[in-house]
């Protein structure tokens, strides 16, 4: 889709309400499906990809109203079954169509507290998007309602009014719950465990809170500022935060309990291992993992060379390897930092793409080069040990694999070589092995994540975990999705 | 925040701090190493812990001088806190009776070496330590060394003090000996861990090297502190940083570690135009 201004998005969403108002109320059915999809204002890609800034603006409020009526109000709410909260969608939609934006977002929060982060970075179109009958009758997902959207609309409403409900806290119990890590996993247990009035301590191993939203997701797509309104919001509720401090390392997991007298322990520490291709080159200079070169940019704020002390290395033409999320991510840091050329080389086609449509469009539209149904072969260095070249190989769709996707199959002979001077591999993470190497009564799988029961539990008795610890590389919501049923299940076995 | 609680300057360009950090004194072993960051816009650097009081809850640090991270921090004093400091990072040294242990340190890479000849003396080894420097002003810990080992040899490139050779020249000597050495362990320069590797390999002497390559987290979330060892690539932050010598491959690490070099340099020099204004005002 071609980039449209602000401008004008604003000023057809303004003469198509006023053309609805003369309709009678309530919308048929008709009338509502054949409003047009509310685009996304964003920043200019030609200026967006040389600054740091937001991309996507939000809605104007015009636009959400029109987005919000779009909503059929299915009885049987198909939306809310692809949410892995189960947001009631339907409800807070029919609030923004009423303007009552403050009851909007009260419903989004009993189920959520990320809003705005999760407005921005959850994969919509293949959660609660994916079944909405509007899309459906379109027969096209990407014109169902924009859930995600009018979520981030009503979420940055409230944080605007600055005047952000304070949660109940019930009275203190005596109770103590230590928290690995402040990712969205973490950040969601806390908010829930607090509230049933146990002390809760928050061990980050960064100096940073937010875990994967500030060292992985860049500026561009989720403003820093957001996620550490949400911790500041934690620590209203009296949660601690150390910072700092490596669970297993600084201390034992097992003297968190034995020792400090923590009740309770929750494992959200993430995915931290970076996967690398195991081809020929990948340890030359200017391989990195996206892991690395994100956290440059995003933890260390290397794409501020004149104030960052932590470098971040100088390419004019990238390879970015993956087709996910944090490939974009890595691809459009890359533009924004100096590269004259960015390289997106992946394996399958882009429908097979795991990461989220708007992502693609976005760097598209930024200039990215998307080469897809092609994989890297090897890594050329030049004789100083620095990248040169990369070799890749051309690939075909073959029969379904197990995860229903059609398999790549390499084309013999095909290979070609692409001149540049950085390769970024964004081919997802492995669980960090760091608790389990210094817990070993902690039973994980053969990939190292924890093994937990339907309610989050682990094979050691008051230690539970969840997101990408347990899931291995997921997403903020599921995250979240397991934090909340964590939290309930230590809220239970603290009574 | 950690609290700096004692400074000495070992040598031109060498301090040595205590710091108070009472969890990681109480859980720190031989060749593990912090990461610290001085402030917001600051560079995360790992930096060895060299020895720790578990009882006043310190750990000392020593370090050289190299770039702008390593000039800030020479430039707190007693009282000054450490923005930032995390820890114990990396396996410890695997430790036990081996029988005769040569420890050879580089310049600044005694700092490191130190617990390890502590803790190898500790588990009844007979202890050979090597002292490798430029010159006589730039050897440190000779003292600590010479009450932990059982033979202490110093080297210097000039002659300024002790032998008057490279390191490697009496590591050969001891690898000669019908009682060879059951392992070397050799911290300092990749250069000189390099050369040392190279030396002990024809005897067949087992030998440690400890690599400090560039890291951005410590933890094993970036990867940018890889190394290959043997055919495969092994992450110093979580993997390491001790590896088998005789397994490293040490030129591609020594390209690995200039990646920054211009960036780093421009920033240093930054660093002391910096200082010299501040020092103006």
């Amino acid at each position: 889709m071609a980039y449209v201004p602000p401008k004008k998005l604003a000023h057809d969403a303004k003469l198509l309400l006023e053309e609805l108002k003369s309709k009678k109320e309530p919308l048929t059915p008709k009338d509502r499906i054949s409003i047009p999809p509310q685009e996304m204002p964003a920043q200019n890609p030609n200026d967006r990809n040389e600054n740091m800034n937001e991309v996507a603006l939000g809605y104007f409020a015009e636009q959400a109203k029109l987005e919000a009526m779009r909503c059929l109000q299915c009885k049987n709410a198909p939306c809310i079954e692809g949410c892995p909260v189960r947001i009631d969608i339907p409800a807070f939609i029919k609030a923004i169509t009423q303007e009552d934006f403050k009851k909007a977002i009260g419903i989004i929060k009993n189920n959520s507290l990320l809003a705005a982060v999760c407005g921005r970075v959850c994969p919509q179109e293949t959660q609660c998007q994916e079944p909405c009958t509007v899309g459906k009758s379109l027969k096209d997902v990407n014109k169902a309602v924009s859930i995600g959207r009018l979520e981030r609309y009503v979420a940055d409403w409230e944080r605007l009014q600055k005047n952000i409900a304070e949660p109940v806290i019930k009275p203190t119990t005596g109770k103590k719950v230590a928290i690995v890590g402040c990712g969205p996993a973490g950040i969601t247990v806390a908010a829930d465990v607090r509230r049933e009035g146990h002390a809760v301590t928050i061990f980050e191993a960064f100096h940073k809170t937010g875990g994967v939203l500030v060292y992985g997701i860049p500026e561009f797509r989720l403003p820093k500022k957001i996620v550490q309104e949400e911790v500041d919001f934690l620590k209203k509720m009296g949660v601690v935060i150390k910072t700092n401090f490596i669970v297993g390392r600084t201390r034992k997991l097992t003297d968190l309990m034995g020792k400090d007298g923590y009740d309770a322990v929750f494992i959200g520490s993430g995915a931290g291992l970076p996967r690398f291709m195991n081809i020929e080159g990948e340890n030359l200079v200017g391989v990195f993992s996206a892991n690395e070169y994100l956290t440059r940019s995003n933890l260390m704020k290397a794409y501020d060379r004149e104030h960052a002390d932590t470098p971040i290395f100088d390419s004019k033409i990238v390879a970015v390897l993956g087709g996910g999320n944090v490939a974009m991510d890595a691809a459009r840091t890359a533009l924004r930092i100096g590269a004259k050329e960015v390289h997106l080389i992946y394996r399958r086609t882009e429908s097979e793409m795991p990461a989220r449509v708007e992502e693609v469009t976005h760097a598209k539209e930024e200039g990215v080069i998307f080469h897809i149904l092609q994989n890297a072969k090897r890594i050329i260095g030049d004789q100083t040990g620095n990248v040169k070249a990369i070799e890749c190989l051309k690939y075909k769709l073959g029969e379904p694999d197990d995860s229903g996707r059609r398999r790549p199959v390499v084309i013999d002979g095909s290979e070609f070589i692409i001149d540049v001077d950085t390769v970024i591999v964004a081919i997802g993470n492995d669980s960090n092995p760091l608790i389990k190497q210094t817990t070993p009564s902690l039973v994980t799988n053969k990939w190292c994540n924890i093994v937990v029961d339907e309610n989050c539990k682990t094979s050691i008795d008051g230690i539970y975990a969840g997101g990408d610890i347990v899931l291995g590389a997921a997403t903020v919501i599921l995250a979240m999705g397991q934090g909340r049923i964590a939290a309930r299940s230590i809220n239970e076995y603290l009574k | 925040m950690n609290k700096i609680i004692e400074k000495i300057q070992l040598s031109e360009l060498v301090y040595q701090l205590k710091v108070e950090a009472p969890l990681i004194a109480t859980e720190r072993k031989p060749g593990q190493f912090i990461l610290l960051l001085l402030s917001e816009e600051g560079e995360r650097i790992p930096l060895t812990i060299s020895d720790a009081d578990p009882k006043k809850g310190s750990i000392t640090l020593i370090f050289q001088v190299v770039g702008k991270t390593t000039h800030l921090l020479a430039e707190l004093n007693k009282g000054d806190f450490i923005a930032n400091l995390v820890g114990p990072l990396g396996t410890p040294t695997h430790i036990e009776n081996f029988g005769s242990v040569v420890c050879v340190g580089g310049g600044i890479g005694a700092a490191p070496l130190y617990p390890i000849v502590q803790g190898l003396k500790n588990a009844g080894n007979k202890v050979t330590v090597i002292l490798g420097a430029r010159n006589k002003e730039l050897l440190i810990l000779e003292n600590k060394m010479k009450a932990s080992s059982d033979e202490l040899i110093i080297c210097t490139d000039d002659g300024s003090y002790g032998r008057k050779c490279l390191v490697t020249e009496p590591l050969k000597e001891l690898c000669e000996q019908n009682n060879k050495p059951d392992l070397v362990v050799a911290i300092g320069p990749p250069i000189m861990m390099k050369f040392c590797s190279e030396t002990t390999r024809p005897f067949n002497v087992s030998t440690v090297v400890s690599l400090n390559t560039i890291m951005v987290d410590g933890t094993g979330m970036c990867g940018g502190c890889r190394v290959i060892v043997g055919d495969k690539t092994k992450f110093v932050c979580v993997d390491g940083p001790e590896f088998d010598g005789h397994l490293v491959d040490f030129d591609n690490m020594m390209n690995r570690l200039n990646a920054y070099k211009k960036h780093e340099n421009s920033d240093h020099h930054q660093c002391h135009i910096d200082l010299k204004i501040k020092d103006k005002e």
